[in-house]
């Protein structure tokens, strides 16, 4: 038998706005527990929330990133379950009109490109967190209210290299937007899967099941693989796939059952009572999209064209906002764009990795990377010093000073490497008689011997062609 | 220190004038409240340590003359959040509960120097007519112990109507300031939807509560509107109407005459009582004779608004409810095993069952399957009413009408049976559904117990509705009785 | 005898809300019920055809609020109002279903 699968993904992405959505609790990390919270915050009788309109802003970003129809009148709803990290027992959410849908990205699985659909994108208030010891669990407040956006694709991926490529090409496309850092490992991401398969051909979905404890595109793909297989091997031996809840196991790359599901939860959506409708107008939308940073698909076009990267090399600089931002206004001061790329992918790379920092928390900067790419074109520095020019820059110095005190400066003059060819060449008879006798070896030898005199200083180029000019006399 | 021979004003320039301290007024008011309550049971908590040292203080100032309300002490209906002061709505669920944060209302009176005596009596969480809903006790109707005071906000009437202060603060969902002021003689104002802040009123039908003062006259009545109302950042469905002296525009010269007022038949039906009719006819009367004109109108889908309240009400109750789940604050059952006990066993041992009653009515309202039939049927309806009530205010200035189909009923007389206690409110609620402004004032009596009539406005013109009650109160003086305290049995 | 909504639905309904009831209570909550279920049967007598619903009655409509954090400085006093609270957290018994959480 032959299947199909359908796989649907709800993203979550928390927002960065200084205070949460329906109070003005600062939205931060890392702090005690509960010390950004307000009787808004824990539900109490009385409070009323207010809409933060920095979240509405950043709602209709998203949807202009990822192509979606703003609604423009639009509302919030309640959504109605108990839950201890759920203080008023009901979430703000929406379902009725949410702020975005039928927006789309474009993936691309082994150079075949295919459009994904979003069904619907909305604003949200998050839940607080709970953390679980032995007989008790422990409520923490501060992420209650901060803003998300849920955005739910259409049953367009038909695989887990799909769901892989459609979770990078989302997560891109906003990281770009500035509204969310987009991090699975810090929470900033979070993704909710569902699987389903059907034989080839059946109109009808197959039985979907959920699968949590993804925490990263790796095991994302990871999962929805085996449980791809899970249930083809159930149809295939005749059995029905069940409504499950299913944990992805790290270590085994299995999915084990937590639970099946009941039946639909009932949540008793209302429109909210205690908010206004917002009617947002057609100025507002056109002066967000205006003040969008160019996205990542237009700058890699850019980078190819115009500036001659390679495919690969354009993807890799526009990862993230801030590597594409860096390349942008390294080239703008007149770096070489294939040399500023090779740098970003290469040394800059290694070094974030090796220090685990992002690039905006470095004290690298575009003016000193093209500064160093300057210096190495004009023929200032070799690209062996320049080595030690990057460290330099890593620690935030200016190249140009950085080279000078250090005496780096290539080498460069032949009225000053002349007189050093010649004590070389004059200390080492046997290597002039070898290189008469054919073995080109011995250039190499005399060429290391000029570097161990001049301290490695010397220009390459220019020594290359006074030795030679000198041993064909 | 008399309530019943004074008002607002009086009282305000005693103070001024120092013939009477703060201090003195404070009290003389506690010491009456505990000789009088004994009875009325109208005060859940006394304010009495904070209330004299905010008394002291005040008299230390010195009571300014463009303060009219410094140094008066007022009472809060206790779903009213006072921070440092118990706030219980009258349920196990919050027995203990200090809201670590005032109202917006609260904070307004604060600033305008009206001393908080003690927060009163209501039915729990405010849903009911009676006030015999409550958790702790049953406050008595002014004019005959052995009446009910009204409710929700029975406490803050009986409080007044009995002289323990000459204003309260109630709350109005479906008729919970209107009825009891009716039930008890005195002034009671539900404003116009998003006139007052709600930020702190503990929430039962989001939609449709509202705060407002109760008092002895429809001036005093105005000039606690305009102390209380105004646009609140912390509420984002408050109006930013500017709001105006309410009670600079009640003068001698204060006239209703060329006002055009409406009269709905539905209004005097099948149901209403002989002497509430007469009253409201005789009320008629006496506009025509003030120069106003009064002419039928006709609300065709009055009688649905208590279907479509109750829908509604309950609905926007059973989530604003939900939060009472015994985790943050409020009542935790003991005997708990595990977390579904903490949920099922605090909330069924905190509410009582008029609220369990809303709580189910709402839940099932919204429920999957049956929203479409009744919470989004119910709302439509609404728009229907709105629209009768539109209609009818295009060509006339204000509508009047009865509070109550009869005046006060005996404690215990129909808690039993809940359809007839909902029907109580088929005067009051569709006021509510429409978010309009609705005055309660005293208009006769029946057979000893007082009579309320109804005039409801458009939205924020409660200038209009003031004005045409003082006219109503200069012309007639029901509003000028007392009772001996207690009545007749 | 319940037409319109019977005990077993009660009993749902109930569990939607967390609350418990006796034997005795649901008998006599269920017809209370069923009767005001009736009642609100007489809505189908309106025509509401081509009519909006009204969620709210506010004069006001697109109002927002400014992106500004501001720490009202409550954490102290609202951990003191809970029922039980440890090093910060509020305290309930375990969580059974940790599938639940949003994380």
């Amino acid at each position: 038998m032959n299947f199909e699968t359908t796989i649907g993904l709800e993203v979550h992405i928390e927002l960065k706005t200084h205070s949460k959505i329906f109070s003005p609790s600062p939205v931060a990390y890392g702090a005690d527990p509960n010390a950004n919270t307000n009787v808004i915050d824990w539900g109490y009788p009385g409070v009323l929330p207010t809409t933060n309109k920095g979240v509405v802003a950043d709602g209709i970003i998203a949807a202009l990133a990822l192509h979606a129809t703003v609604e423009q009148h639009t509302h919030f709803d309640r959504k109605n379950y108990f839950y201890p990290d759920n203080p008023k027992a009901y979430q703000i959410t929406q379902s009725d009109k949410p702020i975005g849908h039928d927006g789309w990205v474009e993936i691309d699985v082994d150079g075949v490109k295919k459009k994904i659909g979003i069904a619907e994108m909305h604003i949200e208030e998050d839940a607080g967190k709970n953390t679980h010891e032995r007989d008790y669990s422990y409520v923490d407040l501060n992420r209650q209210g901060t803003p998300l956006i849920e955005i739910v694709s259409k049953p367009d991926i038909a695989s887990p290299a799909e769901a892989y490529a459609y979770l990078e090409a989302l997560r891109q496309r906003i990281q770009f937007t500035g509204i969310s850092d987009v991090k699975m490992e810090e929470g900033s991401m979070r993704v909710d899967v569902n699987i389903s398969v059907r034989p080839v051909g059946q109109q009808k979905f197959g039985t979907k099941t959920e699968l949590k404890n993804l925490n990263s595109f790796n095991y994302v793909q990871r999962g929805l693989e085996y449980e791809e297989k899970r249930q083809q091997q159930v149809l295939m031996s005749g059995g029905a796939v069940q409504q499950e809840t299913r944990r992805f196991d790290e270590k085994t790359g299995e999915t084990i059952l937590m639970r099946v599901k009941a039946g639909a939860d009932d949540y008793r959506y209302f429109p909210e009572p205690d908010l206004p409708a917002l009617n947002i107008s057609d100025d507002w939308i056109k002066e967000l999209d205006a003040a969008m940073p160019e996205m990542p698909g237009k700058r890699r076009e850019r980078y190819v064209n115009e500036l001659g990267l390679t495919d690969y090399d354009a993807m890799v600089i526009t990862q993230t906002k801030e590597m594409s931002d860096f390349f942008n206004a390294t080239v703008a001061l007149k770096a070489d764009p294939k040399m500023a790329a090779n740098y970003l992918q290469g040394d800059v790379n290694a070094y974030l990795n090796d220090k685990q920092v992002d690039l905006q928390a470095t004290k690298l900067t575009p003016e000193h990377l093209a500064g160093m790419i300057n210096l190495i074109t004009d023929g200032t520095i070799s690209s062996k010093m320049a080595k030690k020019v990057f460290k330099a820059i890593t620690e935030g110095e200016d190249p140009k000073a950085f080279v000078e005190a250090n005496g780096l400066v290539q080498l460069s003059d032949p009225a000053k490497l002349q007189p050093i060819i010649d004590d070389v060449l004059s200390a080492n008879p046997q290597s002039i008689e070898d290189f008469n006798n054919g073995k080109k070896r011995a250039v190499g030898f005399l060429v290391g011997q000029i570097m161990k005199q001049t301290h490695g200083q010397a220009n390459p180029q220019v020594v290359n062609k006074l030795l030679m000019a000198a041993l064909q006399q | 220190m008399d309530y019943f021979k004074t008002d607002l004003a009086s009282l305000h320039a005693d103070l001024v004038a120092k013939k009477i301290s703060a201090r003195e007024l404070t009290q003389a008011t506690f010491d009456n409240i505990k000789t009088t309550d004994a009875q009325v049971d109208a005060f859940l908590t006394l304010n009495e340590d904070a209330a004299l040292k905010q008394a002291t203080k005040i008299d230390e100032q010195g009571v300014a003359t463009d303060q009219p309300l410094a140094g008066i002490p007022v009472a809060l209906k206790d779903n009213i959040v006072t921070k440092g002061l118990k706030t219980t709505a009258a349920s196990k669920m919050l027995a203990n509960f200090n809201p670590v944060y005032d109202a917006t209302v609260t904070e307004k009176l604060a600033q305008a120097q009206m001393i908080t005596v003690g927060k009163t009596n209501l039915d729990e969480f405010a849903m009911g007519g009676s006030t015999e809903n409550s958790a702790f006790k049953t406050t008595k109707n002014a004019w005959d112990y052995t009446k009910v005071p009204g409710g929700s906000s029975g406490g803050s009437a009986a409080a007044v109507a009995s002289g323990q202060v000459l204003a309260a603060l109630g709350s109005d969902t479906g008729g919970s300031i209107r009825q009891p002021a009716a039930f008890n003689g005195i002034v009671g104002l539900k404003p116009t939807y998003g006139r007052v802040s709600r930020w702190g009123l503990i929430a039962f039908g989001s939609s449709l509560d509202q705060i407002g003062p109760m008092t002895r006259s429809v001036k005093d009545n105005a000039t606690m509107l305009s102390a209380i109302a105004g646009h609140d950042e912390h509420d984002l469905t408050s109006s930013t109407q500017p709001v105006p002296d309410f009670a600079a525009d009640l003068t001698d010269a204060t006239s209703v005459k060329g006002m055009r007022i409406g009269l709905p038949k539905e209004f005097l039906a099948d149901g209403v009582a002989d002497d509430v009719k007469q009253a409201i006819l005789a009320a008629a009367d006496t506009y025509r004779q003030l120069g106003a004109t009064v002419d039928e109108v006709s609300l065709p889908h009055n009688k649905y608004g208590v279907a479509a309240y109750y829908i509604i009400g309950s609905s926007e109750a059973s989530s604003n409810l939900q939060r009472f789940d015994g985790i943050r604050y409020g009542h935790r059952a003991d005997d708990v095993k595990n977390l579904e006990d903490v949920y099922v066993k605090s909330r069924s041992e905190g509410f009582g069952d008029e609220v369990k009653r809303r709580i189910m009515l709402g839940t099932f309202s919204l429920s999957a399957g049956f929203y479409d039939a009744y919470f989004l049927k119910a709302a439509k309806v609404r728009t229907v009413i709105m629209n009768d009530f539109k209609a009818v205010l295009k060509d006339h200035d204000f509508i009047m009408g009865p509070v109550a189909p009869t005046p006060a009923f005996g404690i215990g007389d129909e808690i039993k049976d809940p359809i007839t206690m909902y029907m109580n409110d088929v005067l009051t609620i569709p006021v509510n559904l429409a978010g309009l402004p609705g005055l309660s004032l005293p208009a006769g009596f029946s057979q000893g117990l007082p009579v309320g009539m109804q005039l409801i406005g458009r939205p924020f013109d409660e200038s209009t509705l003031y004005k045409a009650g003082y006219a109503f109160e200069q012309n007639t003086d029901f509003h000028l009785q007392v009772p001996t305290l207690g009545g007749q049995h | 005898m319940a037409n319109r909504i019977n005990r077993e639905q009660v009993q749902h309904v109930a569990s939607l809300a967390k609350l418990e009831f006796t034997d005795a209570q649901l008998d006599a909550f269920t017809p209370q019920l069923d009767d005001i279920i009736g009642l609100f049967e007489t809505l189908s007598e309106v025509d509401t055809d081509g009519v909006e619903a009204t969620s709210s009655v506010t004069d006001q409509l697109n109002v927002m609020r400014e992106d500004v954090a501001d720490n009202w400085g409550q954490s102290q006093s609202l951990l003191k109002n809970a029922p039980e609270a440890a090093r910060g957290f509020i305290k309930v018994p375990a969580i059974i279903d940790e599938s639940e959480d949003n994380d």
